[in-house]
């Protein structure tokens, strides 16, 4: 089944191109180049899966997912951006996005990145993972949450997410990974997850840093 | 007189006034200097001249015009309070006064300390100023605006020297008994003082905010001056270079590559220069050589960083030489390349998509992997490791433990 994809991005260039290469691919059901436009339009047309410009004229991409996301849960988001700020990346992961890729990706990896973000699956770019890794770097628990009951397995990756997200940081394909590590794609794609879920939930305190801080500066 | 004291027990020093050990003006400290002992004999014999004979204080004034200075005197000064300062200017002039009384010119109590007071608040008031020359001279660099706290400082001792003027004023009027006929003229003055206050005090506070918003886009315009130099010096000089060579999508490529690089590291703040011994940065600056040497992207990817000694600087030639035969044998497949820092080791991969080799294949005059990788990393107690099959691509693994 072709999923169903809307693209938000402040540049018509971007905008249309990523139409034209990815219209034999994909059914591209609408476009919008703002925070507002994207809210219209998302809700109008219930995509499968959002292509999401992490930065808009009107706010970020983590500010669509916050407006959309809690009344269409089955809507994917996708970020897509040339910005590599750490803070920038995790921000909108942590808004809810199933993944991110720099614009610099070719129309192949896009196409199947769109379609493992429809599937269900997370999708980490290298420099994702990089960020992964450094954020949950180092054995120095985050301070225990006052409100919600702590949850120790979410503030640390186990060994073999580790080694998932340094072959992915390398620039090694799931089923490579799965090939070098001796296990199913399929457990690679639970491993992603796993870790994706952990970014979203931790209170580890790179984490809530990384996704504060763009607040503070705006 | 501290630390510097040995050194100058072989050649004494010029005569100089020290502001930065000074008192005053730093005469007696120079004097101490000169001798080579501590100031405060030498003060006493100031204070003793000047209380006694009266002749010091002349002998000072002299010192202090005639001596050239010589140290920061805000050091020395910032120490004393302003209060200080004033009250020393104040004895100071009336022992003068008291020496022309003892060489039997008559003045009478409502000049004498009127004049004091003033001697005091002219001390406080002129402070301010000469600080900021002596600042300015030595240092060709235009002082920065002086902080929050030194311009309350600064503003408080204008208010204290004021209040000092106003205090040496009607004593003196006290004194010649002509207070309550000022009493009047002061009042009627205030008033006026107040009804012009109250009508121009919104036309001030106008200028005021004017004065604060026209600075703000100053700074503004002075920023968007900057970043459009920048944009000019790079972006728009890659543009034109790039309708230039519109026919070689490959050299578009690289030269987009290599400018979109070049303004991610400026807006992340980093200058090419520096930053050039973190392995991080180390990594990206290779990468982009081997990107502008050969016309394939190479992607960094580090995770954790570390200060580069020698060893690690050689880490980074191998992995320099690494990329380049990942570009040059990758056929034309992007480069990744990741590093990882963790305090213990330091591991970097790099790899390719290309047709990939058989290690062993490789004849022997073809050194590049075998010496400039290989043969690095163990000379400098590391390795490196290929792993290379046809058709899969190649990862290098450089690997260095951390010295022990």
């Amino acid at each position: 089944m072709t999923p169903r994809v809307v693209v938000v991005d402040d540049h018509a260039l971007f905008r249309s191109g990523v139409r034209a290469e990815l219209e034999s691919r994909v059914d591209i059901v609408g476009d919008a180049a703002s925070v507002a436009e994207a809210i219209d339009v998302v809700a109008a047309t219930e995509p499968d899966v959002v292509l999401l410009d992490v930065h808009l004229p009107d706010g970020s991409g983590a500010d669509v997912i916050a407006a959309v996301g809690p009344q269409h849960p089955s809507i994917r988001f996708l970020a897509l951006s040339v910005s590599d700020a750490a803070e920038d990346v995790i921000a909108v992961i942590r808004a809810g996005a199933r993944g991110y890729v720099t614009k610099s990706i070719s129309v192949d990896d896009l196409a199947d990145a769109v379609q493992r973000v429809h599937d269900g699956d997370a999708v980490f770019s290298p420099r994702l993972a990089g960020f992964v890794l450094d954020a949950f770097a180092g054995a120095s628990p985050p301070p225990a949450p006052v409100t919600a009951e702590p949850d120790p397995d979410l503030e640390q990756l186990t060994a073999r997410e580790r080694e998932v997200l340094q072959h992915l940081a390398r620039g090694y394909l799931y089923k490579e990974i799965a090939h070098r590590l001796g296990i199913s794609t399929k457990t690679v794609e639970a491993h992603v997850s796993a870790v994706l879920r952990k970014l979203q939930l931790s209170n580890r305190h790179e984490l809530s840093r990384w996704a504060t801080t763009r607040r503070l500066v705006e | 007189m501290t630390a510097a004291q040995p050194e100058h027990a072989v050649a004494p020093p010029a005569l100089r006034r020290d502001r930065s050990n000074g008192v005053l003006a730093g005469v007696c400290a120079g004097i101490a200097r000169r001798l080579g002992i501590d100031p405060l004999p030498v003060r006493i014999v100031a204070l003793v001249l000047s209380l006694a004979g009266g002749i010091g204080v002349p002998l000072y004034l002299l010192a202090w015009a005639v001596l050239p200075g010589e140290g920061h005197a805000q050091t020395g000064r910032s120490r004393r309070s302003a209060v200080e300062i004033a009250l020393g200017v104040g004895l100071l002039a009336i022992s003068a006064m008291l020496t022309l009384r003892g060489l039997g010119l008559w003045l009478s109590d409502a000049i004498t300390w009127p004049l004091a007071l003033v001697a005091g608040g002219v001390a406080l008031v002129w402070r301010g100023r000469t600080w900021a020359t002596d600042e300015a001279l030595p240092t060709t660099v235009t002082p920065e605006p002086p902080p929050q706290a030194e311009r309350v400082a600064s503003v408080s001792r204008q208010g204290l020297g004021a209040g000092l003027f106003i205090a040496a004023g009607l004593v003196f009027l006290q004194a010649t008994g002509s207070l309550s006929a000022a009493r009047d003229v002061i009042l009627a003055a205030l008033v006026v003082a107040i009804v012009l206050g109250l009508i121009f005090a919104p036309w001030t506070l106008r200028l005021a905010r004017s004065l604060t918003i026209e600075r703000a886009e100053r700074i503004r315009s002075q920023e968007r001056a900057e970043l459009a130099a920048h944009l000019h010096d790079s972006v728009l000089q890659t543009l034109a270079l790039m309708q230039k060579r519109a026919d070689d999508p490959r050299e578009v490529a690289a030269l987009a590559r290599a400018q979109e690089r070049e303004l991610r590291a400026w807006l992340a703040g980093r200058s090419p220069s520096e930053g050039e011994r973190r392995l991080g940065a180390a990594l990206e600056s290779a990468a982009a050589e081997v990107e502008a040497t050969y016309r394939v992207p190479v992607d960094v990817v580090a995770v954790g960083d570390v200060d580069l000694d020698a060893r690690g600087e050689a880490l980074v030639a191998a992995a320099r030489e690494a990329m380049v035969n990942a570009a040059k044998f990758g056929a034309g497949s992007p480069v990744a390349v990741y590093a990882e820092a963790d305090g213990g080791a330091v591991q970097v991969f790099i790899r390719d998509r290309g047709p990939g080799f058989d290690p062993d294949a490789v004849p022997p005059d073809r050194r590049g992997l075998r010496e400039s990788v290989v043969g690095r990393m163990a000379r400098n107690g590391g390795r490196a490791t290929v792993t290379a099959s046809p058709g899969a691509g190649t990862e290098v693994e450089l690997v260095l433990e951390s010295a022990p």
